[in-house]
């Protein structure tokens, strides 16, 4: 395997839209529900091919996603999109009490998730999606990385018959990336396996983990990748494994480290098998405007940062065994 | 018996159930539920097209108790309806009850939208009309909110909603009764002229005695107008009607009916209209 990108790639949120108007042609109960960014998400594709089946509510997220919930009792499956922050906060208690509460058939598409509106600031970055979405009782919790990956994930989200989140990036991502089998909701898709560390990822982060699991091939370390798009269900075995042949783990995430992979990560491993982790993610602070590689540098999602992180739980696992 | 008459005698019989209900639960909003007794039961009785004996029947009427806390009005609404066995209401709140203090559709037959979190309803309606809209059904959708409720902005967020489509599909009741959990509506946060905010968003008001159910009847009937706009009724209630001792009293909006309570309010309702 080598961790040479070779395509140019594309916006996550232009593949989201491309899809929508694909499954959209085939699928007449597919609506798509937008809060005045449907030119920012995308949506605004599907609103020109299925101007019937488009409904832009304004700036009114609590609003759209209630509407969402009673759309999908009379036999429709809304796709509602707004930006991830004010999808999972704005109209947190809608998702709660309707969507997930009563397992609504509602896909709830979280777009310039991450610090992947990175200009905007910290008023509209989402570092705290993942966290919500995933302790919602019955919600698939999804967030693609590739473009190939992102198809697949917006189409297996609108085939599940349930409440699915899909967190969607502003920027772009690689045509493809070398991951094992198909995408299939609930299951991690392992890019290599290693004995000294495991990096799992999930999202946009797999190119950036690629380039350090290169720099510490090239030192001589034995490093496994381990990409895991379905936060929820999450797959304990895929990550248990993982965890026993490298006997260290370092998660990488464009979330916070609160309540997202990191978290996920240690709850299982801390019941199924005890091993060290760090986290590799947005600290417990609030995101800022600037360069979007400077912020995430800042943040420590580059991949010097997850090298440092790796060898440091390489050490922990040295100490813990010696 | 003339009609009026008679369906005043079935308000009465839902009121002593829900005070059953409440008693038995040992919790429970009596008063919100005795407001909309008559509101629920002209519903339910006359105007919902429905097939209690198919709950999820694609074409019937929608209806989406907003104000959740009156579940037990619509408990016992849906049992005199024969959505299911009016035995099953002395469980309410029970543990694995499928009468939940809340209305829930997944555990209860008859219940179109989950509630309980204030200020949801009506918005579920805009998308429940707009749904049957795109599929070229004539199915209505009816919200019921409180007054007390429509402090949540979001209620005004869905009428902006409803207006912009011109949901003439649409009816949102107000059961305006005038007091919520802290004190009477107009000390807790004023609304000042709810018809006249309705109206403005965009949808045609008409009021009625929320007691009588004649006059609601004929609300009803004015509402299913094809206007190209959506309705609003505003009925005026008493919180806690039928028993003296919670009438207007925000005190009953969800205190337990103990073993006193209980008895003095049975009294009451034992006295036929």
């Amino acid at each position: 395997m080598t961790a040479g990108m070779a395509s140019a790639g594309k916006a996550q949120r232009l593949i989201l839209g491309e899809t929508l108007v694909e499954l959209g042609s085939a699928d007449e109960r597919i609506v798509v529900l937008d809060a005045d960014v449907s030119s920012s998400t995308q949506t605004c594709l599907f609103a020109r091919a299925f101007p019937k089946r488009f409904f832009n509510f304004g700036i009114t997220e609590a609003n759209m996603v209630s509407a969402a919930a009673g759309m999908s009792t009379c036999g429709l499956i809304p796709v509602v999109s707004t930006f991830a922050l004010f999808l999972s906060l704005r109209a947190g208690d809608q998702v709660r009490s309707q969507v997930a509460g009563a397992g609504l058939n509602v896909k709830l598409i979280g777009g310039y998730a991450g610090l992947s509106d990175f200009a905007d600031g910290a008023s509209h970055q989402s570092v705290e999606d993942l966290a919500i979405m995933r302790v919602m009782p019955g919600m698939t919790v999804i967030a693609p990385g590739s473009a190939n990956e992102t198809r697949d994930a917006v189409r297996a989200a609108i085939e599940h018959v349930g409440p699915v989140f899909l967190r969607i990036s502003r920027e772009v991502v690689p045509d493809d990336s070398p991951l094992t089998g198909p995408f299939r909701i609930g299951v991690a898709r392992p890019v290599c396996q290693g004995t000294d560390v495991a990096l799992v990822t999930t999202g946009t982060m797999l190119p950036t983990v690629l380039a350090a699991w290169a720099h510490m091939q090239a030192e001589g370390l034995s490093v496994g990748v381990l990409h895991v798009p379905t936060l929820k269900p999450l797959d304990e075995p895929a990550l248990v494994a993982a965890a026993r042949m490298a006997g260290a783990v370092v998660t990488v995430e464009e979330h916070s480290i609160i309540g997202g992979l990191g978290s996920a990560v240690c709850e299982t491993l801390a019941q199924f098998r005890p091993t060290p982790v760090i986290r590799c993610g947005i600290p417990d602070q609030f995101g800022e405007s600037g360069g979007y590689a400077e912020i995430l540098q800042r943040a420590g999602l580059d991949w010097s940062s997850i090298v440092r992180c790796a060898k440091r739980v390489i050490a922990m696992k040295k100490e813990m065994n010696s | 018996m003339a009609a009026h008459d008679v369906m005043a005698e079935q308000c009465r019989h839902l009121r002593n159930r829900i005070v059953d209900m409440a008693h038995a639960a040992g919790s429970g909003h009596c008063g919100g539920s005795l407001s909309c007794v008559e509101i629920l039961w002209t519903l339910y009785g006359q105007v919902l097209r429905v097939r209690p004996s198919e709950p999820l029947w694609p074409d019937r009427d929608r209806f989406i108790l907003s104000k959740g806390h009156a579940a037990p009005a619509l408990y016992a609404v849906l049992a005199q309806r024969g959505f299911f066995d009016p035995a099953m209401l002395a469980t309410l709140r029970k543990t694995g009850s499928m009468l939940q203090g809340h209305p829930d559709m997944r555990k209860t037959p008859g219940i179109d939208m989950s509630a309980g979190s204030l200020g949801m309803g009506i918005s579920a309606g805009v998308g429940m009309a707009l749904a049957a809209r795109l599929a070229g059904k004539d199915f209505r959708v009816y919200v019921l909110v409180g007054d007390g409720e429509l402090q949540e902005g979001q209620n005004w967020e869905a009428m902006t909603a409803a207006s912009k489509y011109g949901l003439d599909n649409l009816v949102v009741i107000v059961d305006l009764n005038g007091v919520q959990l802290d004190g009477p509506v107009e000390q807790v946060m004023p609304m000042g002229d709810i018809p006249g905010k309705l109206a403005q968003f965009g949808l045609d008001v008409r009021g009625c005695d929320g007691h009588d159910c004649a006059e609601l009847s004929a609300a009803l009937g004015w509402a299913q107008q094809l206007t190209g706009r959506p309705k609003a009724i505003v009925a005026r209630t008493v919180k806690g009607k039928g028993v003296s001792f919670m009438e207007g009293q925000s005190a009953w909006h969800g205190k337990p009916l103990a073993a006193e309570g209980y008895r003095l309010a049975k009294a009451e309702l034992a006295v036929k209209p």
